[in-house]
């Protein structure tokens, strides 16, 4: 794979690769956080520094299905010594799907200093570098958060409703098959928290792992990422864009990759996603 | 009933060595350590690339079921985790291989996918989760088969 700053991207300063993170494993302006699926994985072993924000207890709020307001995100950042200088760089497993979903929450929060390692974990270990499973321990900061603002990057679902009445741009990152609607009703495969199948009317399927190397999950570069999403696609940098797809892990990989390395202005996350849509009573379903 | 007693013995036993762990971190450490007696499916079972019929449906990790025929009219049950990250697919293959394995049919046909969050608590994303049950039911679903109480192909 290229060097990110020659693969065209609007914003290459979001992205650091493996060895740049190898250089700066021992630099206190940096944080370094995995974010996986497997609440297993970072225990058994990490990148040495590491911490771990997980998406189920670090993230959500317990019994309302929300994330974590000013005051959580403030103790979480306490409690891993990060500090609005600080540079949050993340990574984890299945090919970033959860490190850029934390670092899509950390935009609610205007933490901007922000990057996320390209290929993730799997880069990191394919390449041999170090891991391990000693739990580092950091001097406790003060963070002031300002109030949650979702606004900017995250679609709630009047305004999913109303996007979709003025035809505007949907990206569904799920499988085909989920797409479809196909995959609700294969025998043997669990239901998918929802109790219809197919999608948003309007939407485009653009399954999210277009946007990567599969063999090391490094982002495709911009070119060949402008070729699925503008000229294929017909989506537009200027115009609003929304993602989503079950609960809205692998659309925040989407939203990440439109928003910082095609420039797309106005994207959000719909993180209701199909396990809201597909749930909804009333709610147009096209298959 | 305790939580335990829902499930065969042998899971049951080792169910309760896994929730007497005093802290989140210790069930945890002893799930890795569990899934780092992860041995794939023999070569004498099944060879790369495993078949689709074995796949278990919905598990990102990319898991396979396979059983073997004992003497006794149990079934031994191998698994293959494809995906390295799958730290939590290889310990619960692990635990099936090693506590249905052996286990009267009926049992093991029988077996609830609430074992999942019994044994990895509540704290799982849905895709996981969802994952995770679908291997209990595929096991569950083989040992159905085998002593004839369904006749769809899939394991075997």
């Amino acid at each position: 794979m290229t060097d990110i700053a020659a693969r065209g991207y609007t914003d290459p300063s979001v992205l650091v690769s493996t060895s740049w993170m190898a250089d700066n494993l021992a630099n206190p302006g940096v944080r370094i956080v995995e974010s996986n699926e497997d609440p297993l994985l970072y225990p058994s072993s990490h990148i040495p520094g590491a911490a771990e924000v997980d998406w189920t207890r670090d993230l959500n709020q317990p019994i309302v299905r929300d994330y974590l307001e000013k005051e959580g995100f403030e103790a979480l950042m306490g409690r891993i010594g990060v500090t609005p200088e600080t540079t949050v760089v993340f990574y984890g497993d299945k090919n970033n799907w959860w490190a850029t979903y934390a670092f899509w929450i950390f935009q609610l929060f205007g933490h901007s200093n922000a990057k996320i390692m390209d290929g993730g974990r799997l880069k990191w270990e394919l390449e041999g570098r170090p891991m391990t499973d000693e739990l580092p321990s950091f001097e406790p900061t003060g963070y002031l958060a300002p109030k949650r603002n979702d606004s900017r990057v995250r679609a709630f679902r009047d305004r999913v409703i109303d996007h979709m009445m003025a035809d505007g741009k949907l990206v569904d990152v799920r499988s085909p098959e989920e797409f479809s609607g196909k995959r609700l009703h294969m025998p043997d495969y669990p239901n998918e928290g929802a109790l219809r199948g197919g999608h948003i009317p309007g939407a485009v399927s653009v399954p999210w792992a277009r946007a990567i190397n599969p063999e090391d999950g490094t982002f495709k570069p911009a070119d060949e990422l402008r070729q699925i999403y503008l000229q294929e696609q017909g989506l537009k940098a200027d115009e609003e864009v929304i993602t989503y797809c079950r609960i809205g892990e692998r659309s925040s990989h989407t939203w990440f990759m439109l928003t910082y390395l095609l420039g797309f202005s106005k994207v959000r996350n719909y993180d209701g996603s199909w396990t809201e849509w597909g749930n909804l009573v009333g709610a147009p379903i096209e298959k | 009933m305790p939580e335990a007693d829902r499930y065969p013995a042998k899971l049951s036993k080792l169910l309760r060595r896994i929730t007497a762990a005093a802290t989140r971190a210790e069930r945890i450490q002893t799930l890795i350590d569990i899934s780092r007696r992860y041995r794939e499916v023999p070569q004498r079972i099944a060879t790369r690339p495993y078949t689709k019929d074995h796949e278990v449906p919905g598990c990102e990790s990319g898991v396979y079921v396979y059983t073997e025929d004992r003497d006794d009219g149990t079934l031994e049950f191998h698994f293959a985790v494809e995906n390295p990250h799958g730290i939590s697919a290889k310990a619960l293959a692990v635990i099936l291989a090693d506590t249905m394995s052996g286990t009267p049919l009926a049992q093991v046909a029988a077996l609830s996918s609430d074992i999942v969050y019994d044994l990895f608590g509540q704290e799982l994303s849905m895709g996981k989760s969802m994952g995770l049950q679908a291997m209990v039911q595929m096991v569950a679903r083989a040992a159905q088969r085998a002593a004839g109480a369904v006749t769809a192909d899939g394991v075997g």
